[in-house]
């Protein structure tokens, strides 16, 4: 049996179309995907993403836990509802997750984990927090609602209380509002301005009802993933794992090597790895003629040798093209192969993210679509 | 439920086939289909000229989350594709049974069209 959200029987009465996912029942889409992804592009969507975990870690040491456990280093949070993206390794530098972590005081952090990795992460919290006296506490009573585009704080903040609403304006990007059971934080999975608000599971469905009269259109998975996808963003289990390291996956930028006396899980095993060189690399990839990238296609040089494998793909509603993530050799630059259906078709190798803000990133389109 | 024409045949694998000019075969993919698949942003269509036995996959249509192979009704020879889905892979989902057509088919035996499945069938299979 999958679990289910408190939102599912508005899935339902919305007539969305459910996929499993993670062990969940959860909604691909309620019309047309294509809808929804320009939805947030341009206006305002919302998406249920109460499947991930929220894990808040309380005891006086929680920041000498942290800075332990994960690879970005939480010291560099200051003010109280300061968040920050970083991942979690084990002794190999392989990435168990990718997370969202939250500062709410000295003594109480919160996590927000993958539903796919709920499990592992729980074992490996609950394996190492007893060093540092740190309570973990799993919040299945919360729900998580994404609601996301250029319209999307305006909407959000006009079924807020006042209190709330004055507070969720000023808020910057990575920073977190909070109040009872609440925690509003500006943050997202889709390349557009919005917010992820975190609320207890009966709140969640009043909230859906409101910010649905006020015009935000709910979304699914499946434009969650060409957002993400577009806006640059790396899917946990399939552009990362615990067989590659931030360094092989686009994330170095997440790995606070200062202070160089912090110790963290797997800081040796990185280290190394930056020493020696690393052999691959995670880039974005585009083709300029009508097709689809997938995950597990191959990714070829000009010679015809393999070079590596598309990790996600789709076609880009808003670049309309077809794009993709691939983890390749590092001594190729600028052009690929991709073996679609026996058909050799030339990629362009390009920096993502492609979208951002509804606008397609220069360069993007390459040289002779420049406008 | 969308409406199902009732002049033309059905496949279990929802493809429609509508006798065209000449002896010709018309073939697409059931609204049905197309809803099920949602959004489509890629159409591959076979080789004109190209001969097929029944159940071969000869084309495939992609949306956003997957590809799906569509599959030769009847054996025969590919006389037309529908080039228009080349860049408007989306009449597909707009007009299945009129504007998003695939592909027209000389069948090898005239007869095999009346083996295909009625509409009150294809209904039947949905249900």
């Amino acid at each position: 049996m999958s679990r289910t959200t408190p939102l599912f029987q508005e899935h339902q009465q919305l007539g969305a179309q459910m996929v499993e996912f993670a062990g969940w029942d959860m909604p691909i889409r309620y019309d047309s995907l294509m809808d929804e992804h320009h939805a947030v592009r341009n206006s305002a969507g919302m998406f249920d993403v109460s499947h991930m975990a929220v894990v808040d870690l309380h005891g006086e040491r929680c920041r000498d836990f942290l800075r332990y456990l994960l690879a970005n280093d939480v010291a560099k949070l200051k003010q109280t509802g300061r968040a920050m993206y970083t991942c979690m390794l084990n002794e190999a530098g392989g990435i168990i997750d990718d997370l969202i972590v939250y500062y709410f005081s000295d003594d109480w952090y919160r996590l927000v984990v993958n539903a796919g990795t709920r499990d592992g992460d729980l074992a490996w919290i609950n394996q190492h927090a007893p060093s540092f006296d740190v309570a973990v506490k799993e919040r299945s009573d919360l729900a998580i609602l994404a609601v996301q585009g250029p319209d999307a704080i305006t909407h959000l903040t006009s079924v807020l209380s006042r209190t709330a609403a004055a507070a969720v304006k000023e808020l910057k990007p990575f920073q977190a509002w909070h109040e009872d059971h609440w925690a509003i934080a500006r943050t997202g999975y889709t390349g557009e301005d919005g917010c992820e608000v975190i609320v207890a599971a009966d709140d969640v469905v009043p909230l859906w009802r409101e910010l649905l009269n006020k015009g935000v259109r709910p979304c699914g998975l499946g434009a969650r993933d060409t957002l993400r996808l577009e806006a640059g963003m790396n899917l946990y289990g399939q552009d990362m794992d615990t067989e590659t390291t931030p360094l092989v996956s686009a994330l170095g930028w997440t790995v606070a090597w200062d202070p160089e006396d912090r110790d963290f899980i797997g800081r040796a095993a990185l280290a190394q790895q930056r020493a020696a060189g690393t052999t691959h690399k995670l880039v974005g990839l585009i083709l300029d003629q009508r097709s689809v990238l997938r995950s597990g296609q191959e990714v070829q040089n000009s010679d015809g040798e393999v070079i590596g494998t598309i990790t996600s793909g789709t076609f880009g509603p808003t670049v309309q093209r077809p794009i993709g993530f691939a983890r390749i050799r590092k001594d190729v630059t600028e052009e690929c192969v991709v073996n679609i259906r026996g058909k050799a078709l030339k990629a362009r190798i390009v920096k993502a993210p492609f979208v951002r803000q509804g606008k397609v990133m220069p360069g993007i389109l390459g040289e002779d679509n420049a406008s | 439920m969308s409406n199902i024409p009732s002049d033309r045949r059905f496949t279990e694998s929802h493809e429609w086939v509508a006798k065209a000019e000449d002896g010709v075969l018309r073939v697409g993919i059931t609204d049905h289909a197309q809803s099920k698949l949602g959004d489509l942003v890629f159409v591959e269509l076979p080789e004109v000229g190209s001969s097929l036995n029944a159940g071969d996959a000869c084309a495939v249509v992609e949306s956003v989350k997957a590809a799906s192979d569509i599959y030769a009704p009847v054996a025969g020879e590919i006389v037309s594709v529908n080039e228009s889905l080349a860049d408007a892979p989306d009449a597909v989902n707009n007009d299945a049974y009129g504007e998003g057509w695939l592909f027209t088919i000389r069948p090898s035996n005239e007869g095999d069209f009346d083996g295909l499945m009625s509409a009150d069938d294809y209904s039947a299979n949905l249900d």
